[in-house]
């Protein structure tokens, strides 16, 4: 039996902008189940973007339901909301948005920082136990710039991992990354999702959008099409592919 | 996020921009500073003025003739007939709550000694003087009441007009000096007395009788002034009532007439010039305190500036669960260790100048407890207030803006 985390009903989003209103959402539904691996596509303007804010409850629709994990999300306020993304959500931005000069084991600790009932020793040990996850178990005390864009990026998703979140979301999470290197991160997100992480990510290359189950694509502020995965890549398979004079970054 | 963690990226954030976080300190070391040295040089002088002026003899009481108008022209006091030698004659016989009085008549002029010459002061006084104004003989004797009668022209001699006039070594009792060209025998030195709390030499006097200073030198017929003592210095308010009963009485002066004369005491002057020395240490102090606040100033422009660097870095931490009171108050805590290390190195090197200046200009400074406090009060006070502006503006930023900001 499988529990929904996510369901969404005639969402809609507008910004004011100058004179303009902007409509980037224009009524949308949507359920995400726990375990799924959905990647949400669409060029820009499509509102992709807004969705996956307005799913990572760092922005408030405008009109329609909202619930996440049981919860509506209408009903909360700032700090309510700051709380639910520090328990229970987990981000990855395309330009990773790591703290210059914190060490990678401090970085992936700042989201248990937020969460008084964590101690300093459990915050520690959750911290290096995600950075060893993701395959980073040599590199804790290396500096952001001491880290190629892949394993930044790597420090990243243990970061958004550290809080044990329902679900993560990752922007354009190899949108900065060359195509190996993004094979590698997508074959991190696909063994994550295997071990039951749900995943959510937003990409405008349908080659990437491929290593998901399914693909969720906008248009105009709605759902243009919806849709299983095929013939689903597999990253592990890719890498493989791959030219061996191609440099071995990690 | 509890106080430790706040420090800990407080400290790590200052840490990034060492020299942009010393400048913005020095800032604030400046002020605090300025304000500690100002103070502890006021209070210092504050003090010395006042020992000097009780090294005078707190109990001291002294009455100067008011000025007297003339047809709507005021002609100054000094040239007042008011005091007579028959006023201190009536004080000594009627006034029971002063021991001893003096007149005071006063003439300057030049006194030379060969080749050399010095322009000062003559006092003219009665023997009672010296115990009043606290002065020693240091060599010779005080002239006695034949020579006072005789209007005798001798005179005793302070410490800078005996350097003036003798320079070192030369024992100068017994030799004659010349006062505005009438000869004088000294018979005396006095003892130096040092600079008054104001700044006068107090051994640039020459003292002689009053009669002979009265008579031969300015041929007054009247007295400059009157001193007394009173019997203990809580009694100076009850000797200047009696006093002004008598003189009012000597004076003849009807019921609605005004006094002729001004009578003060020496622990009155002392208040006065200390309360002087307060707004003057208050001034500075204030002076110093625009600098305080002008770091203050600066304090708010950097942390704008680390606000606006690091807007990404609060759209990150309100994504992963930040509060805006977690921002606000990591900002503010920066704030606030900037001012009150500032405030710490300030007191420091405030007191570091205040002993440096007060051993150049060989003045006196006392660093007061309350000084010190009132600066690490006033730099946490600015830290609190210059931080929470941009704090607040921190705090509300939209996490998705803030993100996405280039």
């Amino acid at each position: 039996m499988k529990n929904i985390i996510i369901e969404i009903k005639g969402l809609k989003k507008d910004y004011q902008v100058g004179e303009v209103m902007v409509h980037a959402l224009r009524g949308v539904d949507m359920k995400i189940d726990d375990g799924e691996f959905v990647a949400i596509m669409g060029v820009s303007g499509s509102g992709k973007s807004t969705m996956l804010n307005i799913l990572g409850c760092l922005d408030k629709p405008t009109g329609g339901e909202y619930d996440f994990d049981g919860v509506n999300i209408n009903t909360l306020d700032r700090d309510a909301l700051a709380r639910l993304r520090n328990n229970k959500l987990g981000f990855v931005f395309q330009a990773y948005n790591l703290l210059p000069r914190t060490t990678a084991l401090e970085n992936v600790e700042l989201p248990l920082f937020y969460n008084n009932k964590i101690r300093s020793k459990e915050r520690k040990e959750r911290a290096i136990a995600a950075l060893e996850s993701v395959g980073l178990a040599d590199r804790m005390k290396h500096m952001p710039n001491q880290l190629s864009g892949g394993q930044q990026q790597r420090v990243a998703i243990a970061r958004s991992l550290v809080n044990d979140p329902r679900i993560i979301l990752a922007d354009e999470p190899t949108g900065n990354l060359d195509t190996r290197t993004s094979f590698e991160i997508m074959e991190l997100f696909q063994s994550l999702n295997e071990k039951g992480r749900t995943i959510v990510y937003v990409t405008h290359e349908p080659d990437i959008a491929r290593f998901a189950t399914r693909n969720v694509i906008f248009r105009d502020g709605r759902i243009q099409k919806e849709s299983q995965v095929n013939e689903r890549l597999y990253a592990r398979d890719m890498l493989k592919s791959l030219p061996a004079e191609e440099f071995d970054e990690m | 996020m509890n106080y430790s963690n706040l420090f800990r990226i407080a400290i790590r954030a200052l840490l990034r921009n060492k020299l942009r976080a010393f400048l913005t300190m020095l800032g604030i070391i400046i002020g605090v500073a300025s304000v500690i040295a100002m103070l502890a040089l006021g209070e210092g002088s504050k003090m010395s003025i006042r020992e000097e002026m009780s090294s005078m003899g707190t109990n001291m009481v002294m009455v100067m003739p008011n000025s007297q108008r003339r047809g709507g022209v005021s002609l100054g006091s000094s040239g007042s007939m008011a005091l007579k030698y028959s006023d201190v004659t009536a004080l000594r016989n009627e006034a029971g709550s002063i021991t001893s009085v003096s007149p005071e008549v006063r003439a300057s002029g030049q006194v030379i000694y060969g080749n050399q010459n010095s322009q000062t002061t003559i006092y003219g006084i009665s023997e009672e003087y010296l115990t009043i104004k606290k002065l020693e003989v240091e060599t010779g004797r005080l002239f006695n009441s034949q020579e006072t009668k005789s209007m005798a022209k001798v005179c005793l001699l302070g410490q800078t007009v005996v350097e003036d006039l003798f320079g070192e070594n030369v024992d100068p009792i017994g030799l004659s000096v010349r006062i505005k060209n009438l000869p004088f025998q000294v018979i005396g030195v006095l003892k130096e007395k040092g600079e008054s709390g104001m700044g006068q030499d107090q051994d640039d006097m020459i003292l002689a009788p009053y009669t002979t200073v009265q008579r031969r030198l300015a041929a007054i017929d009247y007295i400059n002034g009157i001193y007394a003592s009173a019997v203990t210095e809580e009694k100076s308010a009850e000797a200047i009532a009696e006093i002004e009963e008598i003189l009012r009485r000597s004076h003849k002066l009807k019921e609605s007439d005004e006094n002729d004369f001004r009578i003060m005491s020496q622990s009155e002057l002392i208040e006065t010039v200390s309360s002087i020395t307060d707004i003057m240490t208050l001034l500075l102090g204030a002076i110093a305190g625009i600098s305080l606040l002008v770091g203050g100033i600066g304090i708010m422009n950097i942390m704008f500036v680390s606000v606006t660097e690091r807007t990404r870095e609060i759209g990150l931490r309100m994504s992963i669960g930040g509060r805006g009171k977690d921002i606000l108050w990591q900002f503010l805590v920066e704030s606030m260790l900037l001012s009150i290390l500032g405030g710490i190195l300030g007191i420091i090197s405030g007191y570091l100048i205040a002993r440096l200046a007060g051993s150049l200009m060989d003045s006196p400074v006392f660093v007061t407890t309350r000084s010190v406090v009132l600066a690490f009060v006033v730099c946490f006070a600015i830290g609190v207030f210059f931080g929470w502006y941009p704090a607040k503006k921190a705090a509300g930023l939209n996490p998705i803006d803030a993100l996405r900001y280039e």
